[in-house]
């Protein structure tokens, strides 16, 4: 062997869904729900504006949090939706997704052996990213009964007291859960009283439905010292290829991430920049059409699974579902059941860490001519197998 | 508000069921049907179609785009030229607007030669038409807001985290 591999990397296991991957590529006539990403294109202002910016030669390096002006627009951005208040010239960084951010976080924050909690279930890249940087992972389940939010006796009991930080990623990904003010007290308060740091993933925060509006945990009292908010144009946006995501937090905390992000990524893409300046900027009446549809596909997609009768949690955020499977299934077993007779891909829940087990991860961020063909298919799949 | 949702709905796609319509808009099938009933009723609604890209069919379907100008007299109004326009099967889209001329006629028919002689036989000598100009369809993009062509492939990840 060339290569010998580190130990970090070693101990990650490949990723949970890569083998329906392999499955989906044998079938040509896949409708997937497993992907977590938008299918509407980028508005087309935010597009004009990348092209404007590549004609005028705009494609040098950026200051290394971002533009300032952008920078500008994301402070008075988060201000208005989520009275956040923020420093552009010390307080914010851009970096290349949400994804970068996070990354960027458990390597300024996590030091080898510091432990980090992480609800659960929840996007499959944290627990990884807190291996790479030499941490140890404390999961914190939750469950359907609490509608999949985090409870203050769920932190204790999963023994998240001990914990130095501890990730939160709400609204969902992957089971549509929200948390509202009054869920975040206590967890703020757990988090105070032992004295943790938070990393909030709040890149669903504009996808939410039923008229709940998204708070930030640091909005709360005494929590915006300690935590680190990410947010990206990703989901909300519909700019997942552009790769443009931000974080915001104590300028201490941010300058650190940023020396992180220097020496690595150097910037985020400048096109990109220029595209996110003017979604921010003029493509509100876009985001919200989005939201409008993503609406009605979630109350489709319910109102089906109900018909079929499979137990469904309701989904109040992000573009995924999180229905049970029926007696007799794993979440595995469904879902490459699904996908070899039925050609509908899914995401076992488990793969999201423990609280997901026996649930599947149904995104419906696809037409609603694939949904209804889907969710016919899946009908038949539970007919066949009743 | 839920009026508005279900013509929304109904100009996305027309065949989307009433329980597919009640689905999505968290109203009973009941009130849907009720809903677009009553739209119907009052002219709300006043038909449904499909939306055909006629490029992928071999019979040739020729349309055209027709600029019309008129001179009203004391007797004749818009109304009264449409109205008399309007009952040519031929007429697909018929609409007065503000500009260089007046009214903007979409015109259909099996061959350009029986456009022109629909346009120059039963449009051009209605007296108070004092000129048309045809502007045929060579290719057409989009109709009724849907993207016509052969669209790309959703070449996303078939899964994602």
């Amino acid at each position: 062997m060339t290569f010998e591999l580190s130990d970090r990397v070693q101990t990650v296991p490949p990723s949970g869904i890569r083998r329906f991957f392999e499955i989906a590529e044998e079938r040509d006539d896949v409708i997937s729900l497993g992907v977590g990403e938008p299918d509407f294109a980028t508005p087309w202002a935010a597009r004009d504006a990348a092209i404007t910016s590549l004609e005028q030669g705009k494609t040098s390096y950026t200051a290394n949090r971002g533009k300032r002006e952008l920078r500008e627009a994301i402070a008075d951005y988060v201000a208005d939706r989520f009275e956040l208040g923020y420093d552009p010239e010390e307080e914010i960084i851009v970096t290349a997704g949400a994804s970068e951010a996070v990354d960027l976080a458990f390597r300024a924050f996590v030091d080898p052996g510091d432990t980090v909690a992480i609800a659960q279930p929840s996007y499959i890249s944290y627990e990884p990213g807190v291996i790479f940087a030499g941490g140890e992972v404390c999961p914190v389940p939750t469950t359907e009964e609490d509608e999949f939010r985090l409870t203050a006796a769920g932190l204790e009991e999963a023994g998240a007291d001990e914990a130095d930080v501890l990730v939160l990623c709400y609204p969902n990904n992957p089971t549509g859960a929200i948390m509202t003010e009054s869920d975040l007290e206590p967890i703020a308060e757990f988090v105070r009283e032992h004295d943790l740091s938070v990393l909030s993933d709040e890149i669903y925060a504009e996808l939410t439905y039923d008229h709940n509006e998204h708070t930030s945990i640091a909005s709360l009292e005494g929590m915006r010292e300690r935590t680190i908010v990410f947010n990206g144009f990703s989901k909300a946006h519909a700019m997942t290829g552009l790769r443009l995501g931000y974080a915001l937090g104590p300028a201490a905390a941010i300058g650190a991430m940023n020396k992180v992000h220097q020496y690595t990524m150097l910037s985020a893409p400048t096109t990109a920049q220029y595209a996110a300046l003017e979604a921010l900027d003029s493509c509100d009446n876009d985001v919200r059409e989005m939201v409008d549809q993503y609406d009605r596909r979630r109350q489709f997609v319910l109102s089906r699974f109900r018909e079929i009768g499979m137990d469904v949690f309701e989904a109040r955020g992000a573009f995924y579902c999180f229905p049970e499977v029926p007696d007799g299934f794993t979440a595995e077993e469904f879902a490459e059941g699904v996908l070899r007779e039925e050609g509908v891909a899914v995401v076992p829940g488990d793969v999201f860490g423990a609280g997901g087990e026996g649930h599947l991860r149904i995104s419906y961020a696809t037409g609603l001519e694939d949904l209804r063909k889907a969710l016919a298919r899946i009908e038949s799949f539970v007919e066949n197998h009743a | 508000m839920s009026e508005r949702e279900v013509l929304e709905l109904l100009r996305e796609n027309a065949r989307y069921s009433t329980a597919d319509i009640a689905r999505m808009t968290d109203l009973e099938e009941q009130e849907v049907e009720t809903t677009i009933e009553a739209l119907e009723a009052a002219g709300v609604v006043r038909g449904y179609q499909a939306v055909v890209d006629w490029d992928k069919l071999e019979d040739e379907r020729v349309r055209a785009e027709v600029e019309l100008n008129v001179t009203l007299d004391r007797e004749t109004g818009y109304d009264e030229i449409a109205a008399r326009l309007a009952r040519f099967p031929q007429v697909k889209a018929l609409r007065l607007i503000s500009g260089d001329y007046d009214f903007d006629m979409e015109v259909e028919g099996d061959s350009i030669r029986e456009v022109s002689q629909f346009i120059s036989e039963k449009v051009a000598p209605v007296p108070e038409i004092t000129q048309t100009v045809t502007h045929y369809v060579m290719t057409s993009y989009k109709e009724h807001g849907i993207e016509l062509g052969d669209g790309e492939d959703d070449d996303r990840l078939s899964f994602s985290p």
